[in-house]
C-alpha cells in the first residue's frame, strides 16, 4: 500500500515507464531524457525515504540477483571457466565467456551464495588469491581475443584469513588492479551489492564504473568501520553515513559513472526488472566505448581514475 | 585561587615534557639505550638489533646523498566528506598536523642515492598513522609520473595502517591511481625499489607498494593485506608466531629481501645501479 510520501516516485516511474514505451515504439533516442529522469528518481527515493543503512540492508538482502544470476539472466551461452592454474578453484570468484547483445564478452564476478549452504561454499563471496589470479587470467583472455570485459562487484571484502595472507591477499590485489588498468578492451565493472574495499577494486578498474542504486561501495564495511572508529560495531549505522557509501554519494564523487534503477523496496522485490535496467545500462555503456581504439581505451582508464581525489596545493 | 593552582600545575608538566629524554627503552629487550647511540645506530637497538620506527626525516637523512635531497611535497589535505565519527576528520587533520609537523603522512623529493638519481617518497607514520587518503595518493603518483619524466629512478618506503577511513572511497581510489601511474615508469624502463617498515598493511601494500622491481623489507616488520585483529576476530583461533612479519613474507615468497636498515642503503644503491639504464654503459 503506497503512502502519501511515495506518491512522487510513482508518478515518475510510470512516466519513465511511459517514455520508455515511447522510445521503444517509436525508434527515437530518449536515452538522454531517460537518463535525467532516472537520476532525478534515485534522488527523489533517497530524499523520501532510505538512510545510508537502510541502502546497506537492501544491498545484503536475500534474494537480491547475484553475479551468475545476472550472467544467466543477461547473457547467453555462458561458459564457466574454472581455476586459477597455479593452485586451486575460488568459488567465491566465477567467471568465463558469454554472449551478451550478440556479442561475446568475457566476464567475472564476486559469487554471493543463494542460500546458506552455497554461502559456506562460496565463502561468503570473500576471494582468496586464487579467486584474483582466476580473474587475472579471464583479463588475460580478453585482451588477447579483443572481448569487452565485464566484471561484476559483489564482496564484503577479500578474505581476511591465515591461508589468503600466506598466498599474498595483499600482492594479488595489487596485480590485479595492475592488470585490469592495462587491458586494451572496454572494460565495465558493475557493483550489483556490497563493493568491500580492495577486495571490490581488484576487480574494479573499469572504463566506465555503474552501480545498483542501493549498493554501496567503499574503504571499509560500516561494521569495521565502526568497530575502528566507535570501538563499537554496533554503530554501523553511523558509520554508514559518514562513510558516504551510497550510489548516489559516489556518483557526485566521481568514483561511479551510472547508477542502475532498482525497482521500489530494492532488487529483490523484483529481480526482473533488476536484470532488465541492468541489461539496459551495460549495452549502452558498451556503446560509448565502442568507438574507442585499444590505446585509447588504455589511456581513457588511466585519465579517470588519475583524477580521483580531493586536495588543495 | 584552587583554579590558579591547576594553571601552575599544567604549566609545570608541559616544561618537564619539554626536557630531551636522554634514554630510550628498547621494546623487545628492555635494554635502556643512551638516545644519542640509537640515533647513530639509525633506530636499531644496539643490544638485540630490534628495528625500532625510524622517523621520516631520518629515513631522508638515511637514505639520500648528502644534500642532494629537494623536496617536491607540500599537498594538503582537504575534508570532502564532512566526516565525523568520534571527533571531526577537519579537527583531526590539525592534531596531526601539529604531531607530524607536516601537512600530511608523507614527503618526498628529488635526491640522488647513491649517485643515481631518483625520486625519494617516505610515509609518515607520525601523521595518523601513516593511512592513504587523497593527498598521499596523489604525492605518490605524482612522485612517480616526475621521476618517469626526469628518468630517475623510483625508491619509496612504505609505513601505513592502510587506506584513511575518513576519506572513504577517495582513499580507496588512491590504490588504482598510484598503481596506474606504475605504468609511466614501466614504459621508461625505470628501476623502482619498495621498502616495507613496520607497519605496512591494508590498501598500501595491496597497491603500489606490492608492485616494486625489488621489495625489500626491514626484520620484523608487520607486513600484509588485513590486520592481525580482524584476522583473529574472522577466524576465532590464535595466529601463528612470526605470522605477518618480514621473514614470514620472504619465506612464502612475497619480498626480494629482508634486510638490516644499517645495510639499507647500500643495497638500494646497488640494485638502482644495477637496473637503471643510464648506469649500463658503465658497468664492465
Amino acid at each position: 500500500m503506497p503512502n502519501e510520501s511515495e506518491k512522487p516516485i510513482e508518478e515518475l516511474e510510470a512516466k519513465i515507464a511511459e517514455l520508455e514505451g515511447f522510445a521503444a515504439s517509436s525508434g527515437v533516442d530518449l536515452s538522454d531524457e531517460l537518463q535525467v529522469l532516472r537520476e532525478r528518481l534515485v534522488q527523489l527515493k533517497s530524499k523520501t525515504f532510505l538512510s545510508r543503512w537502510e541502502r546497506v540492508q537492501l544491498a545484503r538482502a536475500p534474494g537480491r540477483p547475484t553475479t551468475l544470476d545476472v550472467i544467466e539472466g543477461i547473457m547467453t551461452e555462458f561458459v564457466e571457466l574454472y581455476g586459477d592454474r597455479t593452485f586451486g578453484e575460488d568459488p567465491a570468484v566465477v567467471g568465463g565467456l558469454a554472449r551478451f547483445e550478440g556479442s561475446s564478452v568475457v566476464v567475472v564476478g564476486h559469487q554471493k551464495g543463494r542460500d546458506t549452504k552455497e554461502n559456506i561454499r562460496r565463502n561468503f563471496a570473500m576471494p582468496h588469491p586464487e579467486g584474483y589470479r582466476k580473474a587475472m587470467r579471464l583479463m588475460d583472455l580478453a585482451d588477447r581475443f579483443g572481448r569487452p570485459f565485464i566484471a561484476f562487484i559483489d564482496t564484503p571484502g577479500a578474505y581476511p584469513g591465515i591461508s589468503a595472507e600466506e598466498r599474498g591477499q595483499a600482492w594479488v590485489i595489487a596485480q590485479s588492479i595492475q592488470r585490469m588498468a592495462r587491458l586494451r578492451v572496454p572494460a565495465v565493472a558493475i557493483i550489483l551489492g556490497e563493493g568491500g574495499s580492495g577486495g571490490a577494486l581488484a576487480i574494479g578498474v573499469g572504463n566506465r564504473v555503474l552501480i545498483l542504486e542501493n549498493a554501496w561501495y567503499s574503504v571499509i564495511s560500516p561494521e569495521s568501520c565502526a568497530a575502528i572508529l566507535w570501538r563499537d560495531a554496533k554503530e554501523a549505522a553511523k558509520a554508514a553515513e559518514a562513510l558516504k557509501l551510497s550510489a548516489p554519494d559516489l556518483l557526485s564523487l566521481g568514483i561511479v559513472d551510472r547508477i542502475i534503477p532498482e525497482p521500489s523496496g530494492g532488487a529483490h522485490r523484483n529481480p526482473a526488472a533488476t536484470l532488465a535496467h541492468i541489461k539496459q545500462a551495460l549495452a549502452a555503456t558498451l556503446s560509448e566505448l565502442s568507438s574507442l581504439s585499444p590505446e585509447e581505451l588504455f589511456e581513457d582508464r588511466y585519465h579517470r581514475f588519475r583524477g580521483l581525489g580531493r586536495y588543495e596545493s | 585561587m584552587a583554579l590558579e593552582r591547576l594553571f601552575r600545575r599544567r604549566r609545570a608538566q608541559g616544561e618537564a615534557r619539554d626536557i630531551p629524554e636522554l634514554w630510550v627503552k628498547c621494546p623487545k629487550c628492555d635494554a635502556q639505550i643512551y638516545k644519542k647511540d640509537l640515533e647513530t645506530n639509525l633506530h636499531v637497538c644496539p643490544k638485540c638489533a630490534h628495528h625500532l620506527r625510524l622517523p621520516a626525516d631520518k629515513r631522508i637523512e638515511m637514505l639520500a646523498d648528502a644534500a642532494s635531497f629537494e623536496q617536491i611535497t607540500g599537498l594538503k589535505p582537504t575534508d570532502p566528506l564532512g566526516f565525523v565519527d568520534t571527533e571531526p576528520y577537519s579537527r583531526r587533520l590539525e592534531r596531526y598536523k601539529k604531531e607530524a609537523g607536516r601537512p600530511d603522512a608523507i614527503v618526498g623529493g628529488r635526491c640522488s642515492i647513491g649517485g643515481v638519481e631518483s625520486v625519494l617518497l617516505v610515509m609518515d607514520y607520525a601523521f595518523a598513522g601513516g593511512s592513504m587518503g587523497s593527498v598521499v595518493g596523489e604525492e605518490i603518483t605524482r612522485g612517480i609520473e616526475l621521476a618517469a619524466e626526469e628518468n630517475r629512478a623510483v625508491v619509496i618506503v612504505s609505513v601505513s595502517g592502510g587506506a584513511r577511513m575518513q576519506e572513504a572511497a577517495l582513499s580507496l581510489m588512491q590504490m588504482a591511481k598510484t598503481t596506474l601511474a606504475l605504468d609511466r615508469l614501466w614504459a621508461k624502463r625505470l628501476p623502482y625499489v619498495s621498502i616495507l617498515t613496520d607497519p605496512t598493511t591494508g590498501g598500501v601494500t595491496a597497491s603500489f607498494a606490492a608492485l616494486a622491481d625489488v621489495i625489500l623489507a626491514e626484520p620484523g616488520a608487520l607486513i600484509g593485506f588485513a590486520g592481525p585483529r580482524v584476522i583473529k576476530q574472522t577466524i576465532r583461533q590464535d595466529l601463528p608466531e612470526g605470522f605477518q612479519r618480514s621473514e614470514f613474507l620472504l619465506k612464502h615468497g612475497m619480498v626480494d629481501q629482508v634486510i638490516d636498515r644499517r645495510k639499507l642503503k647500500e643495497t638500494v644503491t646497488q640494485i638502482l645501479k644495477l637496473l637503471h639504464p643510464r648506469t649500463v654503459n658503465h658497468a664492465r
